[in-house]
């Protein structure tokens, strides 16, 4: 079928800004989390000051890197794909993508300005107050109308796998956001709330909402944006189609159930422990579904792993995808969470799956993206990509290494009893036996930040329309366009 | 659009779906995934039969082995105690001063004031009891405010000081400075006195000797030595809580005093606990 819509009538100034938005966040994010990480390891690091205090910092950092940078990211990417996949420009034209933009990103801002002052609403990647939870409802509507509008004008006679994830990731974020954040405000005149839920029920609505945060917002969302850079990329189709609707739906309807899982050993009644954790374990395949779809694609493109770093972060990211969903569903079986429960394995196990698949596809988006929108042939430096990938490479590891290690000994810790069944350890001689590995994990994190550093630098040049003149890499650079 | 063509790499037919360039492969779904998944489907569908599961309107279904972590857990904690009974009985019966005399029963209390203290103490008394300069007393020197035998131990873990246990330890030092009961130049060379004392050289017929025994001797005693019945430090040491054994110290302290409370842990721990907390805390060093 012939095109019937000109490249050029997509709207895609606004996708820039989205772009240039999540580069942003992302270094502010990342910044905020190794500072904090600092912290744990050196406690003075807070000033003395309530505003620089861990409590207050960490949701800046968290907010930062989820609904800013990914948040950002998601914006652009599922906003450029569904007009592309969809061959129809944005539903709503500039206008609503602006209205988006600019009050998202204003969001962002004034949840980061309050939870600094210490407004909280003291639930985790829920925390802010409910004006500010009224206003993010607004924006999501209008962004919702934005995608679902574009989708419903489309002339393509089917709807892109990528775009089922998007719809799947932007109606269940609205639905756990409204249902998580039902508080009555003490008054109209200031930010403090309550819950109606309190106790256990509170507790389990929370986990309901953070657990399909991560599985919907940074799950469903970014293999919805693997499911169009990969094949893209690696200009080859997409490995199975069959395998897509059956991981998408069996996704989608096992994932909902998984929260109780941050539960166990809790007031939380066995039963609802028992179905969080059996439909983690069944989570597994579907999860992996997506793993497998985006490494097969490359059959037949593998050596564009050695040839384009691009493709490296994309492909490496699915790879820690498969592992971080591996490893999840196993920390969900009750035997292995009593051991790993409260401890650093779920930092970790949180951050490979954060910095390795969602920070690392959005690299690879970003490194596709941007030349695309500015329309340069290729980015500035592949080189420097490819450094970007080996210094955050290195930081992940590091990082998730010295969380497994500490958060395995500090288990071991609290539940070992000397002979006379005293136990062997005070909760302060675990806290004392953290600090290497602490110092650990933040230089890791030095490494992802200074990655992140080089990837501004690659995209301002990119942007101003520079090419490196000592690339190796001019042949995929041609093969890539 | 465009009809399904075969992928000349993998020999596979597409779809026929395309959108902006991407194509999609009609390859089955690998064996081993399939598989896999209805083995975790099957497992689950197992362990929903044992094990309590689905909601139902009276409560719940409890499969077959009846299982609940509540029950688990109390009888874990019936069976530690059991196991622990013997000795626990033992110390429940003696006195501190006995436990301290039975080899056997004074290391049992050892190990299990230890762990008591790591968990309960050594928040402010520091790991080990080494305190914190300026704000908590150390506890394994051989300077104590309310008294370092076994038994004024065992009392201060057990009510606490300066709390709203009627039976804390309790006393107040006046703050000679801010409500003028000492002038500025008083204060001077009492605390001139004071820190003469502390070094071992006191400063015999000085002005602040007299005022030293008008207004510190009642609490702090001849010679400086302290008195633990009011908690009144000795200051003939360089040994100090708060300040540093100098003029200036001396003279802050004098002027508006800092006085230390703790917890009522009689509220909080079992008696056995405080006595094995007692042991531990006078083996640390300076036990009298």
């Amino acid at each position: 079928m012939s095109s019937n819509i000109d490249a050029t009538a997509y709207n895609e100034d606004v996708i820039k800004k989205f772009a240039l938005a999540a580069v942003f966040w992302g270094v502010i994010g990342f910044l905020a989390g190794d500072y904090i990480a600092w912290e744990l390891a050196f406690p003075a690091l807070n000033l003395d000051l309530e505003w620089t205090t861990f409590g207050r910092l960490r949701p800046v950092h968290t907010s930062a890197v989820i609904f800013a940078f990914g948040g950002n990211v998601l914006f652009a990417t599922s906003l450029y794909i569904v007009q592309r996949t969809c061959r129809a420009a944005l539903f709503g034209g500039s206008a609503l993508g602006n209205f988006i933009f600019f009050n998202y990103n204003l969001f962002i801002v004034l949840a980061a300005l309050s939870y600094v002052l210490g407004y909280s609403q003291g639930q985790e990647y829920a925390e802010p107050e409910w004006a500010l939870d009224l206003y993010l409802t607004v924006i999501w509507v209008a962004y919702m109308i934005a995608f679902i509008g574009t989708i419903i004008k489309r002339t393509e006679p089917h709807i892109y796998v990528a775009n089922w994830f998007f719809m799947a990731f932007m109606l269940t974020v609205a639905m756990l956001h409204i249902g998580n954040n039902i508080a009555v405000p003490v008054s109209f005149t200031t930010l403090k709330s309550y819950n109606v839920f309190s106790g256990v029920q509170n507790a389990m609505v929370q986990w309901w909402y953070g657990h399909n945060a991560v599985g919907f917002f940074l799950t469903a969302g970014f293999l919805g944006i693997m499911y169009y850079f990969v094949p893209k990329r690696a200009g080859r189709p997409v490995y199975s189609y069959r395998l897509s609707i059956i991981h998408f739906w069996s996704l989608i309807f096992l994932y909902i159930w998984a929260g109780p899982h941050h539960l166990h050993y809790t007031a939380l009644p066995d039963w609802a422990q028992t179905l969080g954790m059996t439909f983690s374990v069944m989570l597994w395949m579907p999860s992996w579904g997506g793993m497998i779809n985006g490494l097969m694609t490359l059959s037949g493109a593998w050596d564009k792993l050695r040839t384009d770093p691009v493709m490296r972060f994309l492909v490496t990211s699915v790879a820690f995808y498969g592992m971080s969903t591996f490893e999840g569903p196993m920390m969900a079986i009750k035997a292995v969470n009593s051991l790993s429960h409260y401890t650093d394995w779920t930092i970790g196990h949180v951050h490979s799956g954060a910095l390795g698949w969602v920070a690392f596809v959005s690299f690879g988006a970003l490194y596709y993206l941007i030349p695309k929108l500015w329309g340069r042939q290729e980015v500035y430096s592949l080189r420097l990509v490819g450094v970007h990938f080996w210094i955050a490479t290195i930081g992940i590891l590091l990082y998730i290494t010295s969380m497994w290690i500490s958060g395995i000994m500090q288990g071991l810790m609290w539940r070992a009893y000397d002979q006379l069944g005293f136990l062997q350890y005070s909760f302060i001689e675990t806290v004392a036996a953290m600090h290497p590995y602490y110092v650990l994990r933040a230089t890791g994190g030095v490494f992802f930040v200074a990655g992140s550093l080089v990837m501004v630098y690659n995209i301002y040049r990119t942007i101003k329309g520079d090419v490196a003149t000592d690339e190796s890499y001019a042949a995929v650079s041609k093969s890539a366009v | 659009m465009a009809s399904a063509e075969k992928d000349p790499i993998s020999g596979i037919y597409t779809t026929g779906h395309e959108w902006d360039g991407i194509k999609e492969l009609n390859t089955p779904m690998p064996r081993w995934w399939v598989y896999v998944f209805w083995a975790c489907i099957i497992w689950s569908i197992g362990y929903w039969v044992v094990y309590p599961t689905w909601p139902t309107t009276t409560g719940f279904t409890p499969g077959i082995w009846h299982y609940s972590s509540r029950e688990e857990l109390e009888k874990e904690l019936v069976n530690q105690k059991a196991a622990r009974s013997q000795w626990l009985s033992k110390i429940d019966a003696a006195s501190v001063e006995e436990i301290e005399n039975d080899k056997a029963l004074r290391n049992y209390a050892l190990a299990g004031g230890r762990i008591a203290f790591g968990e309960n103490c050594a928040a402010c008394h520091g790991t080990g009891g080494v305190g914190t300069p300026g704000a908590y007393p150390n506890l394994a020197d051989d300077v104590w405010l309310w008294g370092g035998t076994l038994a004024d131990i065992q009392q201060t873990i057990t009510h606490g000081v300066r709390n709203d246990d009627p039976d804390s330890r309790n006393s107040v030092m006046p703050s000679f400075g801010e409500d003028g009961l000492l002038t500025a130049e008083q204060i001077k060379q009492v605390a001139d006195y004071v820190a003469s004392v502390s070094h071992k050289t006191p400063a015999a017929g000085s002005p602040g000797e007299a005022i030293f025994a008008e207004n510190c001797v009642v609490c702090h005693g001849e010679g400086a030595v302290g008195n633990k019945d009011v908690g009144a430090p000795p200051l003939n040491t360089l040994v100090r809580t708060f300040t540093k054994p100098t003029s200036e110290g001396v003279a802050g302290q004098v002027t508006k005093p800092k006085m230390g409370s703790m917890p009522s842990w009689g509220r909080r721990l079992d008696k056995a606990t405080i006595k094995e907390l007692a042991i531990y805390v006078h083996s640390l060093g300076g036990g009298q």
